[in-house]
């Protein structure tokens, strides 16, 4: 009321306009990893994931030990950890595993990301902080990748350790960079699930809907994926007639194929941990080459008298348009996501 | 808007701090549109809205979704250190006008001004410096509540010094400084109202807007906050706008009024003010007069209708209850009261009870609905 608390009142917006908070999406980011570290859901898949990874580590390392005088010429003995597995079982191998459970750990930090919010009635509140809107799925979406990425490489690490403290493998540096690029090809792969999975958690608002949805997108695609393509390349160009139709035919599958992400990261996959000439491959007749067994493994070398190992950077050529693509169908997700959001009415 | 007399007081005072010495660009940045007409091409220079200190201001505001007029041409004035009340039914447009405040939502036409910025273009400023308890606020649920107010206090850029003396502060002032450390998880509705308090009163804000404050609590929960919020206006010298369809629960709390109806303001006013524009010029007056014998009620009924003014006289409900008398003009309650007390000096009557009995903001509100929204309603 009097001259002086009229003075302070005038007073405090100078100062207030010293404190900016700048970066939202890193407050918000830390919140959620925290909570996710925490969380059931953590502690439930970094379970499952490390089971799954010791089981074909232990089946790999059987067969690189009965086998270890034949083996002993191999190149790229260290990436058969991750590449060789059950014979029988093909999921039980380190690398399709990976390939099948990303998906699962990108679905599973982001599907009720922001519906979950909205349902606590925490959106509005959250909302009405001093953050940038897309502040919120920037935050969400980096401490997703931040956790997942967390997982993946103490799963990658641990095997490395084994193999190199109880099997006596010592990678090669080319061996080396090969995983790290793996590795970071798996979190593209990963991003786009966790791009996918936000936009369900904004698009859809329970969040049982769109895990549900989520969970229904990733058993399509990663199972029925090939049978849809083969689908849809029927609808848009019939196989049936000549040559020249049967070629477009399958040029029509293979364009659709390369939209897919599955396919997109089966592929790069190959070209990085499976370092075996293409060529070599293809000549052998075993089509896209992977060699599931140590004789196959052995096989392989002898025919490096006709041609060699696949060198780093050329393996890297050849993934680059993979990693281009996956990355592009992250973006596509993310910005369908944010413009959603921005959209929408911030009211529960 | 002139009813209130803390306005043109805390406007005089406001004004006088000119460019009085050294950098004048500096002053640019205090609180609010500068003081002359700006020709700067700032925001607040674009606008033809001036504020000149007054905390929310809008003109015109309109909130048109496909088919519905959420919000029509509203506008609205809050002064400082004053509780302003958006009265209304359920999708009266209430929360539609609070999220367009705070910029959350874009108006379809219209302007406002809330701490001198418009919040389509500033939202992120005009955040920082108002807070919000939004309708049935939530918080996370396996965090604590001063958990919870952390987290507002990094999104607020706080440091971990201020934060935690601030959160101690509000709190303490909300009451919630014993259960601070237990999970809201735990908390009652009244908790968590109150701790949405404490939350919005983090950064420090200029202006406090509650969405609904007393839905859901039960009554000694609502005297409690409305309270709490009496006492923080005095504290802090904030602007408050409620927003409640619960009439009168509000009505004591309130300084001003804003009746609304399908998106249209139909009165403002102190509640006093609002009772003499949409009464029906009746006053009421109730009568306690006790006297004895087979006739007293034909008697005291004679009595009270010999008054000039008394329009008409209900009994109460049982004998021995006071009577209400209907007053018409509004205005000549006070000299019906007067003749009331002559009379029953002058016959020996005993008085038992005389009072005017004030209109509850429920008839205002009813009155003002069915005469000035009526049409409106129908468009609904």
């Amino acid at each position: 009321m009097t001259t002086v608390a009229a003075e302070a009142t005038t007073a405090q917006p100078v100062a207030r306009d010293l404190r900016v908070p700048r970066h939202g999406w890193l407050v918000i980011a830390r919140k959620e990893f925290g909570d996710h570290i925490l969380s059931a859901r953590f502690l439930v898949l970094v379970l499952v994931v490390g089971l799954a990874a010791i089981v074909p580590l232990f089946l790999a390392a059987n067969q690189l030990r009965d086998q270890a005088s034949q083996t002993s010429g191999a190149s790229a003995i260290f990436l058969a950890l991750f590449t060789l597995g059950s014979e029988q079982v093909a999921i039980l191998r380190v690398d399709a595993f990976v390939g099948i459970v990303a998906p699962l750990l990108g679905i599973a930090f982001a599907f009720d990301a922001v519906n979950g919010e909205r349902s606590d009635g925490t959106l509005p509140r959250l909302m009405s902080q001093p953050i940038h809107r897309d502040d919120v799925i920037n935050g969400k979406f980096v401490a997703g990748l931040a956790v997942i990425a967390l997982v993946l490489a103490a799963v990658l690490l641990l095997i490395s350790g084994i193999g190199i403290f109880r099997l006596g493998i010592i990678p090669t540096v080319s061996e080396v960079i090969r995983l790290i690029v793996w590795y970071v090809v798996t979190l593209a792969y990963v991003s786009f699930w966790l791009a996918l999975g936000l936009l369900l958690s904004v698009a859809v608002r329970r969040a049982a809907t769109s895990a549900l949805i989520g969970f229904g997108l990733w058993i399509l695609v990663t199972v029925f994926g090939g049978l849809i393509v083969g689908l849809i390349g029927g609808l848009i160009a019939p196989s049936a007639g000549g040559l020249e139709e049967q070629i477009a035919s399958a040029q029509t599958q293979q364009a659709i194929n390369h939209i897919l992400p599955h396919t997109l990261y089966r592929e790069a996959t190959t070209s990085i941990l499976f370092p075996f000439d293409q060529v070599t491959a293809a000549i052998s007749g075993v089509g896209s080459f992977t060699p599931t067994s140590i004789d196959q493994l052995g096989q392989a070398t002898d025919q490096r008298r006709i041609t060699s190992l696949l060198s780093l950077d050329q393996s890297l050529l050849l993934v680059w348009p993979q990693i281009v693509g996956l990355i592009a169908l992250t973006v596509i997700c993310f910005a369908v996501a944010y413009v959603l959001f921005m959209r929408q009415e911030v009211r529960a | 808007m002139s009813g209130i007399p803390r306005k043109g007081r805390r406007g005089s005072v406001r004004r006088p701090n000119p460019p009085s010495s050294g950098s004048a660009p500096a002053a640019q940045g205090t609180g609010g549109a500068p003081p002359a007409p700006s020709r700067r091409p700032t925001a607040a220079g674009r606008s033809t809205l001036t504020t000149e200190g007054v905390p929310i201001r809008t003109r015109g505001l309109t909130k048109a979704y496909d088919e519905l007029i959420a919000v029509d041409h509203l506008d609205l004035e809050v002064q400082r250190g004053e509780i302003f009340g958006l009265l209304g039914q359920n999708g009266a447009g209430k929360t539609t006008t609070i999220l367009m405040l705070l910029g959350l939502t874009e108006p379809t036409s219209g302007e406002a001004r809330v701490v001198g910025l418009d919040p389509a273009r500033n939202p992120l400023e005009v955040k920082r410096r108002v807070g919000y308890l939004p309708d049935s606020v939530g918080f996370y649920t396996g965090m604590t509540g001063r958990e919870n107010l952390r987290y507002t206090a990094r999104l607020n850029g706080l440091s971990a010094d201020d934060a935690g003396r601030t959160i101690d502060q509000v709190l303490e002032q909300v009451g919630l400084a014993a259960r601070a450390d237990t999970p809201t998880g735990t908390y009652s509705r009244g908790m968590l109202q109150r701790l949405g308090i404490a939350d919005a009163l983090l950064k420090d804000p200029e202006v406090l807007i509650l969405d609904e404050p007393t839905t859901a609590i039960d009554p000694l929960g609502v005297v409690e906050i409305l309270d709490l919020l009496r006492s923080l206006v005095h504290e802090r010298e904030m602007a408050v706008l409620l927003s409640s369809h619960l009439l009168t629960q509000v009505q004591s709390v309130c300084d001003r009024v804003g009746i609304f109806a399908a998106g249209r303001l139909v009165g403002v006013g102190t509640v006093a003010e609002l009772a003499g524009r949409f009464g029906d010029d009746t006053a009421h007056v109730e009568v306690g007069l006790e006297l004895t014998g087979d006739d007293a009620d034909t008697r005291r009924e004679q009595l009270l209708r010999s008054i000039e003014g008394v329009e008409a006289v209900h009994h109460g409900e049982r004998p021995g209850d006071p009577w209400i008398l209907d007053v018409r003009p509004a205005d000549a309650g006070g000299r019906v009261r007067q003749e009331i007390l002559a009379a029953a000096a002058t016959n020996g009557l005993e008085l038992s009870s005389l009072r005017s009995v004030v209109p509850s903001l429920d008839d205002i509100y009813r009155r003002a609905v069915v005469r000035r929204g009526g049409s409106a309603r129908v468009a609904a």
